[in-house]
């Protein structure tokens, strides 16, 4: 907080540094407080350049961030970019008390994380990787994992690079940026593509054959997959997955539908009713 | 048979498993880098595209903990695209138990970790930042050490013995094993929808379902029409804007119920 000579500001440099290390945030997630120890590691590129001159700022600086922090990794870029921006104020003397960035890193992580998890991990990760399995099953061949690895990785770059950056420039307004809807409309929009691919992969990629035969009169064969297929393919596992979700919504936990399919699968071989 | 570039792999695998950046652990990228380093490609690519579907719902969100695609993606492959030469199928299956084996390791590595983050703490009251950089790249070794060593443990286990083991399941069960391979995919579907799935996105579902029964579609005709329909469908403006998606108590349902996975 000392007010001598220039103001301090993160170089460049510092922000590549602290964008280096921000994929790292996760490793020494612990259970009492969760990614705190990732975060503090995130900012010390930042500490060492704003509170160089001030060894009691510097600690009071790193004992902040090492308190409780958890959210989707990818968001925590955007609040790394507007805490950065905090920590410069702070360091040039502005009026920005330790409880300040602490709350508004505690007020952000929740509501993005909430945002996040379902875009990324829900609708993004399971799109592009069954379109990358696909591509595999279907003949490309090594063309598969490596749409998936280089499409994931460089739109994750590129988003971590350009949150950290509109979060650092933008400071506290990211807040009310963020709190006029445009993040639930894309989440919205992100939902409806899933469901529309989720509903698309089903009959595309589950491998329920029906047994072939269930009637043999004197010269026809009745195939009950050839009948389902003239009704409509993949309907069996159209059925079994709408009751899975159903399942789910009634609190029973995925281990025991995992555990059911293999009675299913098991017990309808040995029955003849799939092959 | 290059048994270092597994073992590699599995750090990699380990590590990505927990930090969930460059998706090492994903069964399509860790078994095909399994499949390379075994030289046999096709098969690790064959497993990977398998099970990847498989895990296609194994997510880590918020405090939970979901099973961990990286053992079972490394050690599957290992076996399928290994001297052992199992089915893919087979792979698929194994991936099960190794998958909930990773998940407790990594439950326990989070407790474990606990003296280690209070040590950043001390670090932190003395002014130490070079501490707290070791501090956490420790912590980094350890997860992939989380994956490498189960996995050097599994590899020892002699090619015979699989192949033994495997031999000696009966035919029915064989056969009941493939079947269940061909469904798992379906928890891992249920899962990803019920996260996304309100009433009114019911219809994307079926419109989606409907039109990839026709196969002359291609998945990215697929992709482009779905995306269509919600650019169209969030321009007519919807009257709740912004009340739907996740609120945040499905989010605390979900998170339990990934927890009790």
């Amino acid at each position: 907080m000392t007010d001598s000579g220039a103001p301090k500001t993160l170089t460049l440099g510092d922000q590549l540094l602290i964008f280096g290390r921000s994929g790292w945030e996760q490793a020494a997630w612990n259970y009492p407080r969760l990614q705190n120890l990732g975060f503090c590691y995130i900012m010390i590129p930042a500490i060492r350049r704003l509170y160089a001159t001030d060894q009691a700022e510097m600690r009071a600086a790193a004992q902040r961030h090492l308190e409780l922090f958890n959210t989707m990794p990818y968001m925590q870029s955007l609040i790394t970019g507007v805490t950065l921006s905090l920590e410069e104020d702070r360091a040039n003397g502005k009026p920005v008390s330790a409880t300040d960035i602490n709350a508004v890193k505690v007020g952000m992580m929740g509501s993005l994380a909430g945002v996040a998890d379902p875009v990324w991990w829900g609708t993004w990760r399971p799109i592009l990787s069954a379109f990358a399995a696909s591509l595999a099953l279907s003949g490309f061949g090594i063309v598969g994992p490596l749409v998936f690895f280089l499409g994931w990785n460089l739109v994750r770059l590129g988003f971590r690079w350009g949150a950290q950056r509109w979060g650092y420039r933008q400071g506290l307004k990211v807040v009310t940026s963020l709190s006029s809807g445009v993040l639930q409309q894309l989440t919205l929009g992100a939902s409806i593509v899933g469901m529309f691919v989720m509903g698309a992969i089903i009959p595309r990629w589950t491998h329920v054959r029906l047994a072939p035969i269930i009637a043999t009169s004197h010269q026809t064969t009745l195939s009950l997959q050839a009948m389902m297929d003239q009704l409509l393919p993949g309907l069996v596992p159209l059925i079994l997955t709408v009751g899975c979700v159903g399942l789910l919504r009634r609190h029973v936990k995925p281990l025991w539908l995992l555990a059911g399919v293999f009675v299913l699968g098991i017990g309808g071989y040995w029955l003849g009713i799939f092959y | 048979m290059n048994v270092w570039g597994v073992l590699l792999i599995a750090f990699l695998a380990g590590v990505e498993g927990v930090i969930d950046e460059w998706e090492f652990h994903q069964p399509i990228v860790a078994c095909t880098l399994v499949g390379l380093a075994t030289g046999n490609l096709v098969t690790g690519i064959a497993l990977g595209a398998s099970l990847q579907l498989v895990t296609l719902g194994w997510m880590n969100i918020g405090a939970a903990v979901a099973p961990d695609p990286a053992l079972a993606a490394v050690v599957a492959a290992w076996w399928v695209s290994g001297p052992a030469h199992l089915p893919v199928a087979m792979g698929v299956i194994v991936a099960i138990p190794l998958a909930l084996i990773g998940q407790g390791l990594t439950r326990g590595l989070r407790q474990l970790i606990v003296p280690l983050v209070r040590q950043a703490d001390v670090a932190a009251a003395n002014g130490n930042l070079r501490q707290i950089d070791w501090l956490q790249r420790g912590a980094v070794v350890s997860q992939g050490l989380r994956v490498l060593v189960p996995t050097a443990l599994l590899m020892m286990v002699p090619t015979q013995w699989l192949q033994i083991g495997y031999q000696a399941i009966p035919a029915v069960l064989q056969g009941g094993l493939r079947v269940t391979a061909g469904l798992l995919v379906i928890v891992s579907f249920a899962i990803v929808i019920n996260m996304m799935a309100t009433r009114q996105l019911w219809p994307f579902f079926f419109i989606g379902f409907a039109l990839a029964t026709d196969s002359h579609l291609s998945l990215v005709a697929l992709g482009l029409i779905g995306f269509g329909l919600a650019i169209i469908y969030l321009r007519l403006g919807h009257p709740h804007g912004g009340g739907t998606g996740p609120t945040s108590t499905d989010e605390d349902e979900l998170d339990r119920e990934l927890d009790d996975l």
